[in-house]
């Protein structure tokens, strides 16, 4: 390895402040810091820890999906049916607590059949060389379909107390069960993209699936993971979701796909593949769901957090392409 | 050789439906008198105009996620404004509701085509914001028939001829397209960008501009749907045709218009759209629960991708199984 070396390549530019500052996340983490700042100071009850504990409710579910959803992106891919996954994945646990299956056994069919929906994601998409957002529109509206066709206008409901408790219990008394899975899956997830081979392939694939295949990176079955991935974490979602509002209704979740995509993407995932960080990701997290509680102190209705959130990823997309503009004229 | 498979498949498609058609003609003799006939076009027109709309965007390898909260929001503008101003001629009423229209999905346009941002997520955020929007235009209330004027709730289902001017608008929107798509020069030059975007700017085609301009074509119909689906259905609130954009994309895609750009037909996409009207329509005929709706659309929309993908199969020199992806 000594003479044989024809190619030097260099080692990553160590960071500077200014490129520390400029980052994607640092932006995140100042927004992050002025909700708190703003929010503590004109608002009584924000700081109130046990209130700023149970504001994770409102997210952890939604963040469980959107960790492989960030993936998903990162290789150029996504996942529309989450939502309807996790509808189907819910209908299930509900079939099978009917039928008498204990608690645990609950968790693996949601988990189960979640990761069962992914897999047929995954399959349409590698198999038939499909572009995933057009096969997972597809499966939305079937998955969704199924949810309506097994329950119509009905709802299952009684499921068992365990359930519950791990869907809006504590540990300690304080801490949210379900903020604390998600803390667990995001460290998880950032070992897995930031510090494995298989992470790193998966910023090649993104990169170029064209050039990652002719290194020899198996793309598709890294897709076809990532799809049974991204299920099986609907699955979870579902449980930890039925848990909370114990009851499963056809339209449970409606509309989560859009809300799981924008934080990917608000957390600095281009759409483009092959950049983001978890770190981000969890950020945005944070960040939505603190705007989205001190809305909720002040009594603003939730559908103008729409508004807000969509301007927000309008901006969070515009102002890098402007500023690069401005920065390349000036150059020249 | 290549046009007349392509054709083909839209006369697989047309015979697919008329197979489904007849299907359910026998089950159910009613389906086919014209009464239902009448009602199944009425209904499926603005699924028709907004897939042809859609279509000219996929055509581009764009995406178009905002048109539902676009047609709710104008459709909530004219409501109110046809609440506030009784006054005001339908004619005025449905020019500001494409014109309004067209300003919001120029703002897609501003951000997609000049800033060459990508279209679904700038889709998806003016998606959250028009859709908040209403509820800032409307605070949240209703606008229900007894506040609209009789004209106002009239037009969409007033007859000429004996069709419908629902139907009518579908069919102009559909002459329009094939004419756009098949002998204008911009209708082309949407073909060229979604072939491949670079050679289509290198052969001097502005793809800027057009990017720009079908984004806005793509809100003025959305607009004018949106009028059309407040006065036919008679009220305005908050949700209307939430989710429509779905259904939109759906028949895009069964009508064999291909996401990755460059394909489809106008036949095509009237089909996909006639396809989802006629499963809608028929399913109460034949007595199956309109639960089963999403569920058969789903199958159908999967069924129609993959075997679009296994026509579309090119063959060619490949070294490694790729998956042929653009």
């Amino acid at each position: 390895m000594t003479s044989a070396v024809r190619h030097h390549i260099e080692d990553r530019a160590r960071p500077t402040i200014g490129s520390v500052v400029r980052r994607w996340e640092s932006l995140l983490v100042a927004l992050l810091l002025l909700v708190f700042l703003v929010a503590g100071i004109a608002l009584n009850g924000f700081l109130d820890p046990y209130n700023l504990a149970d504001s994770t409710f409102n997210f952890s579910e939604k963040a469980l999906i959107a960790l492989p959803m960030a993936l998903l992106i990162i290789v150029r891919e996504i996942d529309i049916s989450v939502a309807a996954t996790l509808a189907v994945a819910s209908v299930a646990m509900g079939f099978a607590n009917q039928l008498g299956v204990p608690t645990a056994g609950l968790a693996v069919v949601g988990i189960a059949i979640g990761a069962l929906c992914g897999a047929f994601n995954g399959v349409l998409v590698t198999r038939f060389a499909i572009p995933s957002i057009v096969v997972t529109i597809g499966t939305m509206s079937l998955y969704r379909g199924i949810a309506l066709v097994v329950l119509g206008d009905q709802a299952y409901t009684g499921y068992p107390e365990a359930l519950g408790d791990w869907g809006q219990g504590y540990f300690f008394g304080f801490l949210p069960r379900s903020f604390v899975i998600l803390l667990v899956f995001a460290g998880l997830f950032a070992a897995g993209l930031h510090a494995t081979v298989f992470g790193r392939r998966l910023y090649a694939i993104g990169s170029n699936p064209v050039a990652a295949r002719f290194s020899g990176i198996s793309v598709d079955r890294y897709r076809l993971a990532l799809f049974v991935l991204t299920g099986t974490m609907a699955g979870l979602a579902a449980v930890l979701l039925t848990g909370r509002i114990g009851s499963t209704r056809p339209n449970i979740a409606l509309g989560w796909e859009l809300e799981a995509i924008t934080m990917v993407i608000l957390g600095g995932v281009s759409i483009a593949g092959g950049s983001g960080t978890i770190g981000g990701v969890m950020l945005a997290v944070l960040t939505l769901g603190l705007v989205t509680y001190a809305l909720g102190l002040a009594n603003v209705p939730g559908i103008l957090m729409t508004i807000i959130i969509g301007a927000l990823l309008l901006v969070t997309i515009t102002v890098p392409v402007l500023l690069r503009t401005r920065a390349s004229a000036r150059r020249r | 050789m290549i046009g007349s498979v392509l054709k083909q498949r839209e006369v697989q498609l047309a015979l697919f439906l008329a197979l489904l058609v007849a299907v359910v003609g026998v089950r159910a003799p009613v389906f086919l008198s014209p009464r239902s006939v009448d009602s199944l076009f009425t209904d499926a027109a603005i699924l028709v105009m907004m897939a042809l709309a859609q279509m000219l965007v996929i055509l581009t390898r764009g995406i178009d996620l905002s048109v539902a909260a676009n047609l709710a929001l104008c459709g909530m503008a004219v409501a109110l404004i046809g609440q506030k101003a009784p006054g005001v001629p339908v004619a005025v009423l449905i020019f500001a509701a494409m014109a309004l229209g067209a300003a919001l999905g120029a703002l897609n346009g501003a951000l997609i085509g000049l800033l060459r941002l990508p279209p679904i997520v700038v889709t998806l955020g003016s998606m959250s914001v028009f859709r908040g929007m209403i509820f800032v235009l409307s605070g949240g209330a209703w606008v229900s028939s007894h506040q609209m004027t009789p004209q106002f709730i009239a037009f969409p289902l007033d007859r000429l001829f004996g069709l419908t001017h629902l139907v009518w608008c579908a069919i102009a929107a559909a002459l329009i397209a094939w004419y756009v798509t098949r002998h204008s020069r911009f209708g082309r030059e949407l073909y060229a960008i979604g072939n491949h975007p670079v050679s289509a700017g290198y052969v001097g085609v502005p793809v800027r501009r057009r990017l720009f301009a079908v984004y806005a074509v793509s809100g003025l119909v959305a607009g004018l749907c949106g009028y059309l689906w407040v006065a036919r259905y008679a009220v305005a609130f908050t949700e209307i045709a939430y989710g429509f954009e779905l259904n939109v994309i759906a028949a895009c895609v069964i009508g064999g218009v291909s996401i990755a750009g460059g394909v489809g037909t106008v036949a095509g996409a009237v089909l996909g759209a006639l396809f989802l009207g006629v499963i809608s329509n028929a399913l109460p005929l034949v007595q199956v629960s309109p639960f089963w709706q999403s569920a058969i659309t789903g199958t159908v929309i999967v069924v129609a991708i993959v075997f679009n993908a296994r026509e579309g199969r090119r063959a060619g020199k490949q070294i490694l199984p790729l998956g042929a992806r653009p």
